[in-house]
C-alpha cells in the first residue's frame, strides 16, 4: 500500500458533477450552430423506393436535407468492422442508407436546421416510400431455409461460423461419460442503456481544414482513425476528436456510429457548426445491443461429481450489420471462457455469427463473458441437482486449485492467478450459507417459495496482447499511452489514452502517478478524451484501463524516475549509483546522508532552465509509454443471493446479495466498491426486468424507458460487497478489472436463487428476464407435465 | 404565437418570449444556458432532468416553460449557497455517490424533496423515494447511502 494507492481518495471529479457542471457533448454551444435530426426507417426491412424532402426542405429554418445519395457521393465511407475472425462476410453498412434499410431506426435522410425543434418538424415532413420485404429477428431462426436472405454473398445470413476447444477430448468425455446434463438457454438481447444518450458535434475550419468532432465515446482515438481511414476522409494531423464529460457507456460508446459521420460531413458542408443529440428513443434502437444468444449446451461428468467435458453451440444475433467489434464478442471473449473456474478438461465451443433485422449487437458490459458465465453456472446447478450435491459443494470439487495457476484452460487462456475456494468459502462465510439452507428449509416447510443462489465466475479483463488479439481478427492492437509531463514547476500532467466515463480515472491514474513519484496529489492532474492532447490511445473498455492504462503510466513514470536521479545525482556532485530515489518524500539524496538532497521539484526545474545537466542528459522531463500487456488479466468472483419467490403474484423479492469479488491489488477501494455494486444491478437486471423486444415482424417493441426496464432504486435491498487480493502477475500494478465482474456474476447469482427456489415446483429452467409471467407459465407447464 | 413567462430562477427574476411547446427543461439548459439538468429520457422516467419548482422536485422535461409562470425554480445550479456545497452535494462527494454524474443533479434535487418530508430516512424509504430516478452507474447503493447520510447530518 502506497500514500494513495490502496486507499479510498475521494474523487476529484466530484466537483464540477454535483454542480451541474458537468461538460457533456449535449451542453455544448457553438457560435452559429446548426442542429441536426436523423429520418429513420420504421421498417424493419424495406427497399427504399424514394425520399421527397420537398416539404422539409421548405420549411422556415431548415438549412438543408440530404439523402443518402447525398452522402455516398459526397465522399461519406461506409462503416468498417474492426474485429473479422477468418471468412467473416460482412454486409455493407453506409452512414445512410441509398435504397435498403435493414432495421428498425435505420437512417435515411439526415435534416439540418436552426433549432432542434424546428429539426424534429422537418424529419417529420420527409416523405419516404418504402417497399416491405421479408424480415427475420431470431438469431437461431435466421439460419432456417425458409428465412430471408438479407445479404448478396451471405448464404443463410450466417456471417461467420468459429470454433475452438479439443473437440476429440469433448466426445471422449462424453462418451465416457457417469452422467450428462443438457440446457437449451436463450440469453436475451439488452439495451445498455447509458443515461447519456449519443450525441456529436462538429466545428469546421474552412481556412485551416482543421476538423474538430465532439463525441460521447469511450475512445476518441480509434474513433479518429476509422473517421479519417474510412468514413469521413480527413488526415488524421486535421482531425481531432474529443470525447469529454460522457455519461456512462458500458460499451455502447465504444463503437463508431453513423451519426458521428454524420454531423461533421453537415458542418463542413454548411459551413458552420452543428450538433446532434440523440432522443431517448434514438439511442434505445439505434446504440449497439448486447448478448442475444441461443445456445445449445451439455456437460459431462463422474459419478463423483468432476466435471469431464462441455459442448457449447451457440448462435450470436450480430443484428443487420457488423459493428465495429461484433465478431469479437461471441468468439474470442465467450467460447474462450467456457471452462470457467473449473478444470474440465473436454471443453469444445461453437459459435454461428447471425445477421437478422435488428439494431447491431455489440459489446455491452461483460461482452461475451456474462454470456459464457450464465451458461457453466446454470449447467453446474442442473449438475447438482442430478446428482443431488449441494451446488457450493460441488464447484469447489471441480474448481482450479490455487496452486494451479498459471493455469492453461483447453480453451486458449492462461489463468494469471486466482484462490476460488478462499473466494468461495469468504462468500459462503459471509452469507452464512448454512444459515440460508436452514431458513430455505425452515420457509419450505411453510410452503413459501426461498432459494439461494450460489455461483462462481472467472473473466478475462484489460485486453489484450496485441499480436495475440491480431492473430484472433482484430485490425488494431490494444496497448495503451501513457505520458507523464513533469512542468518546470513540479507539477505534472498526465496523459492517458484510456477514458473515464465514470470510473474515476481522474482520480485513480493520479493515485497511481503520485505514489510512483512521491508527489502530493495535489500536484498532479490527468488529461484524457481529446485526441489534441494525448498522442494516442486505445480507449476504455473490458476493464482495462488499470491494468493496461495504468501500467503505461507507471513505466512512463520509471522513466521520468530515472532520469530525476540522474539529474539529482549531478547537482549533488555524486555519482548516480551513490544517491536514492525517495519515494515518501518525494526527492533525491545521498545514500546514508538524507541531508544531502534535492527536492523532486528543484530537479524538474533544473531539468528546464537545463544550466547544469550532466553530459548527454537533454532538457526537460516529460516521458511517454506504449504498454502492451503480456496477458489478460483474470478477476474472480463469488456471488451469493437469496431470495423468495412469492407463490401468489410470482413476483422475486430479493433477501439478500453478498458479493465477494478478487480483483487483484485494488488502487481505490471505494471506487472498486462502486463499480462491483454498480455492475451487480445491472446483472440482475438481466435477470429480472430487462429484454429488448422485438415483435416477430420486426417491428421494435422497446424504444423508450417505460418498456425497457432498467432497475431502480429498490430492486434490490442492498448489496454487501467484499474482496480478497490474489495479484495478478502480468502487471506492474498487480491489478486485475474491476469492471465488469458484478455484471457477469449477479444474472447467474439471481438465475440460480430463483431457480433454487421454484425446485419443489419442479422447474428447471425459465427464460430471462425472469418476470411473474414467466415463471408462472413455468410453474404451470410444469404442474400440467407432472399431472 | 409566442408567450410570455415570468418566473425566478435560482433566485434571479426572469421574464422571457417562448414558444408555446417549449419544454422547461429546453428553456433552462438553451435559453439560460443552466445545463446542470441533463435530459435522459424524453418521458419522466429516468429524472435526470428534475428541478425544483416551489420547492417541488418536478421533472423539466415533461412541464411546459409557460407552466413554469409566476414560479420559483431552483436548478443545480443554484442549491449551493455561499457556502460552498449543500449538504446533500457534500454527502454524495463523501460516499461515493456518483460515477459517470449524468443522473446527479437529478438525484440530489430529489433528495432535497425526500429529506424535506422525512430527514430521518431511512434505507428503505430513500429507495421507495428515488423510484422515479435511474441511474444506471452506481447500482444506488452510495446514492441512497450519500442521502442518509446527508438526512441525519441535518436532523443531528
Amino acid at each position: 500500500m502506497g500514500r494513495y494507492v490502496g486507499h479510498s481518495v475521494k474523487r476529484r471529479e466530484d466537483p464540477r458533477f454535483i454542480q451541474g457542471k458537468g461538460r457533456y457533448v449535449a451542453n455544448l454551444e457553438l457560435h452559429g450552430m446548426a442542429h441536426v435530426a436523423v429520418k429513420r426507417s420504421p421498417y424493419p426491412h424495406a427497399r427504399v423506393v424514394g425520399v421527397d424532402s420537398s416539404a422539409a426542405a421548405a420549411m422556415d429554418g431548415v438549412i438543408a436535407v440530404f439523402t443518402g445519395r447525398d452522402f455516398a457521393d459526397g465522399g461519406c465511407g461506409a462503416l468498417p468492422c474492426g474485429w473479422l475472425v477468418p471468412d467473416t462476410k460482412v454486409p455493407e453498412r453506409p452512414v445512410v442508407v441509398t435504397d435498403r434499410v435493414m432495421h428498425v431506426g435505420d437512417s435515411v435522410a439526415v435534416v439540418v436546421a436552426e433549432d432542434p425543434y424546428t429539426a424534429s418538424d422537418a424529419v417529420e415532413a420527409i416523405e419516404v416510400e418504402y417497399e416491405s420485404l421479408p424480415s427475420v429477428v431470431d438469431a437461431r431462426g435466421t439460419t432456417d431455409a425458409d428465412a430471408p436472405q438479407l445479404h448478396d454473398g451471405i448464404e443463410g445470413n450466417v456471417s461467420y461460423y468459429w470454433k475452438l476447444g479439443d473437440s476429440e477430448a469433448c466426445k471422449q468425455a462424453f462418451a465416457e461419460a457417469d452422467e450428462t446434463v443438457e440446457l437449451e438457454l436463450v440469453n436475451q438481447r439488452l439495451i445498455p442503456t447509458a443515461m447519456e444518450p449519443r450525441a456529436a458535434a462538429a466545428s469546421w475550419d474552412a481556412a485551416s481544414e482543421e476538423m474538430t468532432v465532439w463525441t460521447t465515446s469511450q475512445n476518441p482515438h480509434p474513433i479518429r482513425l476509422l473517421l479519417s481511414a474510412f468514413t469521413l476522409g480527413i488526415p488524421e494531423s486535421k482531425l481531432r476528436v474529443i470525447s469529454p464529460d460522457v455519461g456512462g457507456g458500458f460499451g455502447s460508446k465504444i463503437f463508431h456510429y453513423p451519426e458521428e459521420v454524420i454531423v461533421p460531413w453537415v458542418a463542413r458542408q454548411i459551413g458552420r457548426p452543428a450538433k446532434w443529440v440523440a432522443t431517448r428513443t434514438e439511442s434505445q434502437m439505434t446504440d449497439s445491443h448486447g448478448r442475444d444468444h441461443v445456445t445449445v449446451a451439455r456437460l459431462a461428468m463422474k459419478s463423483d461429481g468432476t466435471f469431464t467435458g462441455l459442448d457449447v453451440e451457440t448462435w450470436a444475433n450480430q443484428g443487420a450489420y457488423l459493428s465495429t467489434f461484433a465478431p469479437l464478442i461471441p468468439t474470442a471473449l465467450y467460447i474462450t471462457l467456457l471452462a470457467g473456474n473449473y478444470r474440465t478438461k473436454g471443453v469444445f465451443g461453437r459459435v454461428h455469427g447471425t445477421l437478422t433485422n435488428t439494431v447491431p449487437v455489440d459489446a455491452y458490459r461483460g461482452a461475451g463473458r456474462p454470456e459464457a458465465a450464465y451458461l457453466v453456472e446454470r449447467l453446474v446447478d442442473l449438475a447438482a441437482d442430478r446428482l443431488g450435491r449441494d451446488p457450493l459443494d460441488l464447484r469447489k470439487q471441480n474448481a482450479i486449485r490455487k496452486e494451479e495457476f498459471p493455469y492453461q484452460t483447453p480453451v486458449a487462456f492462461l489463468y494469471d492467478s486466482g484462490d476460488y475456494d478462499r473466494l468461495m468459502s469468504t462468500a459462503a462465510a459471509n452469507a452464512d450459507y448454512d444459515g440460508m439452507r436452514r431458513a430455505q428449509e425452515e420457509a419450505r416447510e411453510e410452503g413459501r417459495l426461498r432459494g439461494v443462489g450460489v455461483v462462481c465466475c472467472i473473466e478475462a479483463s484489460g485486453p489484450a496482447p496485441s499480436a495475440v488479439a491480431g492473430s484472433l481478427g482484430s485490425a488494431v492492437g490494444f496497448w495503451e499511452s501513457g505520458e507523464v509531463r513533469v512542468h518546470p514547476t513540479g507539477q505534472i500532467s498526465v496523459f492517458t489514452g484510456s477514458h473515464t466515463h465514470g470510473q474515476g480515472h481522474e482520480t485513480t491514474l493520479a493515485q497511481v502517478v503520485a505514489d510512483e513519484l512521491g508527489v502530493p496529489l495535489e500536484s498532479v492532474e490527468v488529461v484524457h478524451g481529446d485526441t489534441g492532447r494525448i498522442n494516442f490511445g486505445m480507449g476504455t473498455y473490458g476493464s482495462r484501463s488499470a491494468c493496461v492504462g495504468g501500467s503505461a503510466l507507471v513505466r512512463s513514470a520509471e522513466k521520468v524516475r530515472a532520469k530525476v536521479v540522474k539529474i539529482g545525482a549531478h547537482l549533488l556532485e555524486a555519482a548516480e549509483e551513490d544517491v536514492v530515489y525517495d519515494r515518501d518524500a518525494g526527492r533525491v539524496h545521498v545514500k546514508g546522508s538524507p541531508d544531502r538532497a534535492k527536492a523532486f521539484g528543484e530537479i524538474a526545474f533544473a531539468a528546464y532552465t537545463a544550466h547544469n545537466l550532466p553530459e548527454g542528459v537533454e532538457p526537460g522531463l516529460d516521458f511517454v509509454s506504449f504498454y502492451d500487456p503480456e496477458n489478460f488479466t483474470f478477476p474472480a468472483s463469488s456471488h451469493i443471493c437469496e431470495v423468495e419467490v412469492c407463490p401468489e403474484t410470482w413476483q422475486v423479492r430479493i433477501l439478500r446479495y453478498v458479493a465477494v469479488d478478487d480483483v487483484g491489488k485494488v488502487i481505490n477501494p471505494m471506487i472498486v466498491e462502486g463499480q462491483i455494486q454498480g455492475g451487480v444491478v445491472q446483472g440482475v437486471g438481466q435477470a429480472l426486468t430487462e429484454t429488448a423486444g422485438y415483435a416477430e415482424d420486426g417491428s421494435f417493441l422497446t424504444g423508450t424507458m417505460l418498456e425497457y426496464a432498467v432497475p431502480r432504486a429498490d430492486l434490490l435491498p442492498g448489496i454487501e460487497v467484499d474482496r480478497i487480493e490474489t495479484p495478478s502477475p502480468h502487471n506492474p500494478l498487480g491489478v486485475k478489472g474491476a469492471g465488469e465482474m458484478g455484471t457477469i456474476a449477479a444474472t447467474p447469482a439471481v438465475a440460480n436463487a430463483v431457480l433454487d427456489a421454484l425446485r419443489p415446483l419442479g422447474v428447471k429452467h425459465v427464460e430471462l428476464p425472469l418476470t411473474p409471467e414467466r415463471i408462472w407459465r413455468a410453474v404451470r407447464d410444469a404442474q400440467s407435465a407432472a399431472a | 404565437m409566442n408567450h410570455r413567462v415570468c418566473l425566478k430562477v435560482n433566485g434571479e427574476a426572469r421574464d422571457v418570449e417562448v414558444e408555446p411547446r417549449l419544454l422547461l427543461c429546453h428553456l433552462l439548459r438553451d435559453e439560460l444556458g443552466l445545463t446542470g439538468a441533463n435530459i435522459g429520457c424524453d418521458t419522466s422516467q429516468c429524472g435526470s432532468c428534475t428541478v425544483l419548482m416551489d420547492g417541488k422536485a418536478v421533472k423539466s422535461c415533461t412541464l411546459l416553460a409557460v407552466q413554469a409562470d409566476g414560479c420559483d425554480v431552483t436548478t443545480i445550479e443554484g442549491l449551493a449557497g455561499e457556502n460552498g456545497l449543500h449538504p446533500i452535494q457534500q454527502a454524495f462527494w463523501d460516499n461515493h455517490g456518483l460515477q459517470c454524474g449524468f443522473c446527479t443533479p437529478g438525484m440530489i434535487l430529489t433528495a432535497v424533496e425526500i429529506l424535506d418530508r422525512n430527514p430521518c430516512a431511512s434505507d428503505a424509504e430513500v429507495r421507495h423515494g428515488l423510484e422515479g430516478n435511474l441511474c444506471r452507474c452506481t447500482g444506488y447503493e452510495n446514492i441512497v447511502k450519500s442521502i442518509v447520510a446527508a438526512g441525519a447530518r441535518e436532523s443531528a
